[in-house]
């Protein structure tokens, strides 16, 4: 019998004003919730729609405790299913991407077919159903299709029937996305690249609060870009700085600098860093690009795309991205002490490829299993972790900048050291982890 | 008219086993030296993956980035390194894939075990190395190292040494 299933004040109690319980991290109970409730009444992230581009095309992923499929229909629809034959629960695909063939879904086990939309197709030896109820059970409603919405190609699903409507939930936080799509002269964005898939054993949160966390670059991250800085000048500070140079020093700006960037905040926990600028800001131009911008959008309007260089954007809780170097960040929780984080590329349709090639140096530099920025994020993580099972202090502090007049709301600019972007994470949190529950 | 030296076969494959020496002992300023100038260390993301420009890498290193990662295991802030990792080669006997003396060109294939510890955690990995070798002055040195991790695609935890 646990504590938090049927305690919805219990929950809310872990959340205060200014800090959180450790059972958060800790609670095996909770993640089970948090798998039933957070994951299914939000808006998760399940693939971009160019993974999909011809009808029958799929892609398969695990959204909390649910095996998807997303896959484009004879419509030309992108749905999001589920990978659970309606017969006896067998993953209908096993592979991670592909093309059904001949238009249909069919199971490997005793072979139901599917159509695209999800509907039931074909069973064999039909008539063994003749009489026996079955046109009334769930297995004859087929696979049934997700509440999903594809947002300039970036595909979310709210599993559950509860939860808030998609614009109610993104709101004004979608213009990240916006601003990235934008930044293809095109107007599109292909997935492109490959996909990193780094293990990190840790709860999820400890990785989704630490993107607008501002304060730990510098400290966490001197050993490498420090390092690096120290490499480069020890070599004459070669000018014009190669572009892992000029990709990993800003890592290790000063205080001022990262307060100055900003956060905005907005509801449901979603914030970005890097309002007014940020460790983007001050790539060297890439080929031709500003060119081929310009001819599509008017000088005016291109330089106000690429003056955004937005740094992180959490969509809360799932999904991460930085649109101005084309790469966005999924966190897919395991267990309570285990992540699995997988980082995606893009390139911009119509732009250079060295500009795919800046963001692929990019996430092998940052978020790579193999990235010395990355062991580092993941040490202080894990240490969490191990931390919080101490007894004494059972409360993470999220004090900094916290101001009473929260109560009302945290939705605007602030400093970007203020930890405020994660009071609202978890102002969410507890929202949607006690969403239609029953006090008890 | 000059007469090429070759590298003799034996000198090629005991090159390779010593490069793994050198990594597994931390002996790792005289690894770096073992790169050309224009050296790089590379382990593809996927299987086939034609380079490490347009599509991402799980290393694709030059002699900066080696240099950075090499300073950094020395660093008292490198906190992923308390405590430090300890890594072994398993090596297979390396097979002379290609020697042209006159285009001053010598690849060896290996297949490898590697294990990396940290105190109680241990990882072991295993896969293909490629070594692209050039002879200067008489010493062989690597163009390109490249590394066919068995299970490139999966995810895994922190790589924290050289393969």
């Amino acid at each position: 019998m646990g504590r938090y299933r049927h305690n919805a004040q219990a929950i809310r109690a872990l959340v205060r004003p200014d800090s959180v319980h450790r059972d958060l991290y800790l609670d095996p109970e909770l993640f089970e919730l948090e798998m039933e409730r957070l994951w299914r009444h939000t808006w998760i992230y399940v693939g971009h729609d160019s993974q999909v581009p011809e009808p029958g095309d799929y892609y398969t992923a695990q959204v909390g405790r649910e095996p998807v499929i997303m896959l484009r229909g004879t419509d030309g629809t992108v749905r999001v299913l589920a990978n659970r034959c309606a017969h006896k629960g067998t993953k209908l695909i096993g592979a991670v991407t592909g093309r059904c063939a001949a238009g249909a879904l069919r199971c490997p086990y005793h072979g139901w077919t599917y159509r695209l939309d999800g509907t039931l197709r074909t069973v064999p030896l039909k008539s063994g159903y003749e009489g026996t109820g079955f046109e009334s059970s769930e297995a004859a409603r087929g696979l049934q299709p997700f509440a999903c919405e594809n947002y300039r190609g970036f595909v979310f699903v709210r599993l559950g029937a509860d939860g808030p409507g998609f614009e109610d939930y993104f709101g004004e936080s979608l213009s990240s996305i916006d601003n990235m799509v934008e930044r293809s002269p095109a107007g599109r964005l292909e997935v492109a690249g490959g996909v990193l898939r780094y293990l990190h054993d840790c709860n999820w949160k400890m990785f989704v609060e630490n993107l607008n966390d501002a304060m730990h670059p510098m400290v966490a991250h001197e050993s490498s870009a420090g390092t690096a800085k120290r490499v480069w000048e020890e070599g004459g500070s070669v000018s014009p700085a190669p572009m892992v140079i000029e990709q990993f020093v800003p890592f290790v700006n000063g205080y001022d600098f990262f307060e100055k960037m900003g956060v905005k905040v907005y509801d449901n926990g979603h914030s970005y860093t890097g309002v007014n600028f940020s460790i983007h800001s001050k790539y060297a131009s890439v080929g031709d690009y500003e060119r081929r911008m310009t001819e599509t959008y008017g000088e005016e309007r291109a330089q106000r795309i690429l003056g955004e260089a937005r740094h992180n954007t959490v969509y809360f809780p799932s999904l991460t991205i930085k649109g101005a170097i084309q790469a966005i960040r999924v966190a897919r929780p395991l267990a309570v002490d285990r992540t699995l984080i997988e980082s995606w590329t893009f390139r911009l349709v119509g732009a250079p490829d060295e500009l795919l090639g800046r963001t692929t140096t990019y996430t092998r530099l940052i978020n790579a299993p193999t990235s010395v920025v990355g062991h580092d994020d993941l040490h202080c993580y894990r240490s969490i972790q191990e931390g919080l099972a101490s007894g004494g202090n059972d409360w993470v502090n999220l004090n900094r900048n916290y101001s009473s007049a929260e109560s009302a709301g945290v939705t605007g600019n602030y400093g970007a050291t203020n930890e405020i972007p994660m009071r609202g994470q978890y102002r969410a949190w507890a929202r949607y982890m006690t969403l239609g529950t029953q006090e008890g | 008219m000059s007469v090429s030296v070759r590298a003799s076969d034996t000198a090629l494959v005991d090159f390779v086993y010593r490069e793994a020496r050198l990594i597994d002992e931390k002996r790792l300023d005289a690894w770096y030296e073992l790169f050309t100038e224009d050296g790089r260390y590379w382990m593809p993301l996927t299987r086939g993956q034609p380079d490490g420009e347009t599509h991402t890498s799980l290393f694709y290193e030059d002699r900066l980035l080696l240099k950075v990662r090499i300073e950094r295991l020395r660093s008292p802030n490198a906190f992923s390194q308390q405590p430090p990792s300890f890594c072994q080669h398993v090596l297979q006997q390396p097979t002379v894939e290609q020697a042209d003396a006159d285009a001053n060109r010598y690849v060896l294939r290996t297949p490898f075990m590697y294990a990396e510890s940290q105190l109680d955690r241990q990882l072991i990995l295993a896969g293909v190395s490629w070594h692209h070798l050039v002879l200067i002055d008489g010493a062989l040195r690597i163009r390109l190292k490249k590394i066919d991790l068995l299970n490139c695609d999966a995810a895994l935890p922190s790589i924290q040494l050289f393969l």
